[in-house]
């Protein structure tokens, strides 16, 4: 297995984040500028591009779901509001190259036939929204934003939007919602965004890396990106490694790579330490453990191993950490991010804390674990949005792999795991 | 206290960047907390005001998210991760240290001098780096109980204080504020480009000599 840095490429340029160290004037743009736009849709479609936010929903098909000659504005909305636990890819991407990302604006928009963007962006990233915000005047200073791109005739008005901490407007209807200045809770779907989405207008919302993707696709072509990856994964993404592992960062690689080669390559597991468990994409996808280092990791390879690639988001935790403490610390997360507006999700996490909290400090038995396992049932599938479903996986697939040891909780009366050993710290003591 | 013409004429221009007028309102609350610190109820006023909003409304926007702040935070405004990595990796050791240090609880939640507020904050897309730390909604990566305290007390000393990966010295609650509202305040040059986890995998590609 080999590395393909391509949107990481010049992260170790000089001020990678000017449209200098970006080493270019939007060569990719200025081509697709010159196609027909429905040319640009089907180059994306074939590329097999798939959407790097989570769902894997093609990229090239949601484009093409947007009606034409409809008479109504389009916008391209893009979800910079990266805040799924464990997930740290856009961010650092945006921070070293968000040139990258404005070119990629700039092509979906002149495929779909937008002309107004959005890049809605977390507002706990203050330095991430200043090179957001100069890159956008930067690109507009240059003529590659504004009016009559490359002399093409098409227009483009792009805002940073910084949202203000809420985890639930990383989901696409609430995220919506928010942009257009209510709280951010989700839609019900049917209409989709596609039809009607921004101000009831037909929208197109993408991730970060998805869109970050493009130019490199239209400049370099369908064949060069699909001769990496699988068939149905194709091409090359990003995978965040983070928590006990030797060198945790990321790694731009093709997709299909397994975490036993990703860690090969981050210098294992802490040393001393075996792998316990490991999330392929995010809190929200369900728990794996050292029986899965050889899966894919690509969407067919992890849905196989009964969980999500989600965001490629790998949290690594080795055997110091208790299972039970990190799941309870995610359905806290849950419960306090869930936007209360349908009830299996809103009262659902409240009442599995109080579970949690019970079995981690000891005070529980069998049964509790009965009733936690009962209040998923009842929280999976029955809400507007993912969320629900997502709060339920740790849980899951925790008792799945580890009910062992939320037994010994209450054998031992209380959690037998010593906290300050799991801590980055204490290994910088030990050595 | 009404706000002033400056921050009006700001919500104006702000206003003016959207295609609807209330698509502004998030950016207006930061530009409200840019002047007064936090959402007063003055500030609500403004926003219904230019909005053509209740104040109801615009509060009910205000308290759902957690970066609007109802009461005055500390010219320095400390987040300490403690989702569960960052918290397993040091987080929650950071938290208690912060707290026990500065002796902020719940019911205060600022220094007597109105320098640091602190509150515990969730994934701040950092993981790579944990446990971390945000000031002002600068990244504070890898950081111990030690380093922690160090920071705070070199805010409370009025010391210039560096970011690992953002400007080069840590801006003021208000003047952060304002960057989120929208208005670059021509810092977008300074800092680096990339943490030492960012940068892991393209080192190794580089010693390896691979490429896409």
């Amino acid at each position: 297995m080999k590395l393909t840095p391509v949107l990481s490429d010049n992260w170790d340029k000089d001020k990678p984040w000017t449209l200098a160290g970006y080493g270019g004037d939007y060569k990719a743009a200025r081509k697709a500028l010159a196609m027909e736009p429905d040319a640009v849709i089907n180059l994306v479609k074939e590329s097999g591009l798939r959407g790097r936010g989570g769902a894997g929903f093609p990229t090239g098909n949601k484009w093409s779901f947007i009606p034409q000659g409809d008479g109504k504005p389009h916008y391209l909305v893009v979800n910079a509001d990266e805040s799924e636990p464990g997930t740290c890819k856009d961010i650092p991407l945006m921070l070293a190259n968000p040139h990258v990302l404005v070119e990629g604006v700039v092509i979906t928009c002149f495929a779909i036939r937008a002309n107004q963007a959005f890049i809605y962006v977390r507002g706990e990233v203050l330095h991430v929204i200043r090179r957001l915000q100069a890159a956008v005047a930067e690109a507009k200073a240059a003529g590659l934003l504004g009016s009559n791109i490359f002399g093409s005739g098409f227009d483009l008005d792009v805002v940073v939007h910084a949202g203000a901490g809420a985890y639930i407007c990383g989901e696409e209807t609430a995220l919506l919602d928010s942009l257009e200045g209510y709280r951010g809770q989700p839609r019900l779907r049917p209409p989709f965004p596609a039809v009607e989405g921004l101000y009831a207008c037909p929208t197109v919302i993408n991730n970060v890396e998805s869109v970050s993707s493009v130019p490199p696709i239209i400049e370099r072509g369908v064949e060069w990106f699909k001769q990496y990856g699988s068939e149905r994964s194709p091409g090359f993404t990003l995978y965040s490694l983070s928590g006990h592992v030797a060198k945790p960062g990321q790694y731009e690689a093709p997709l299909g790579v397994t975490l036993r080669e990703l860690l090969d390559l981050a210098g294992g597991v802490r040393e001393g330490h075996e792998l316990k468990f490991w999330t392929p994409g995010g809190s929200s996808t369900p728990l794996l453990t050292a029986d899965h280092l050889d899966s894919p990791l690509d969407y067919e390879g992890m849905s196989e191993a009964g969980s999500m690639l989600g965001t490629k988001a790998l949290q690594i935790f080795d055997d110091t950490t208790c299972v039970v403490r990190a799941v309870l610390r995610w359905t806290e997360f849950y419960a306090h991010e869930s936007c209360g507006k349908c009830t299996p999700c809103r009262e659902g996490t409240y009442w599995m804390v109080q579970i949690l909290e019970r079995l981690e400090a000891g005070n529980a038995d069998a049964s509790d674990i009965d009733t936690l396992l009962d209040a998923c049932d009842n929280i999976f599938g029955r809400s507007f949005c993912a969320l629900g479903d997502g709060a339920v996986s740790p849980i899951v697939s925790s008792v799945k792999y580890f009910r062992d040891e939320y037994v010994r909780h209450w054998e031992n009366g209380g959690c037998p795991f010593d906290p300050t050993a799991s801590t980055l710290f204490a290994a910088a003591a030990a050595s | 206290m009404a706000l002033s013409a400056q921050t009006r004429e700001l919500a104006q221009q702000l206003i003016a960047r959207y295609p609807r007028p209330r698509s502004a309102l998030l950016p207006m609350l930061h530009l409200v907390q840019s002047e007064e610190g936090y959402v007063t109820p003055e500030g609500i006023g403004l926003c219904a005001d230019l909005l053509g909003l209740t104040k109801a409304e615009v509060g009910a926007v205000a308290t759902f998210y957690t970066m609007y702040k109802r009461k005055p935070v500390g010219d320095y405004h400390v987040g300490v991760c403690t989702n569960t990595l960052c918290a397993v990796m040091g987080g929650d050791a950071i938290y208690a240290a912060l707290k026990e240090h500065t002796g902020i609880t719940a019911q205060n939640g600022v220094t007597e001098d109105g320098k640091v507020s602190l509150e515990h904050i969730e994934c701040n897309a950092a993981c790579d780096f944990a446990p971390v730390m945000m000031v002002n909604w600068e990244f504070f990566d890898n950081q111990t109980p030690e380093s922690a305290r160090q920071i705070v007390d070199d805010l409370r000393a009025g010391k210039p204080v560096a970011p690992t990966r953002g400007a080069s010295q840590v801006v003021t609650w208000k003047e952060a504020e304002r960057v989120l509202a929208g208005f670059n305040d021509g810092r977008a040059d300074e800092g680096v480009a990339a943490g030492p986890a960012t940068l892991a995998g393209l080192e190794l590609a580089r010693e390896r000599g691979e490429k896409a």
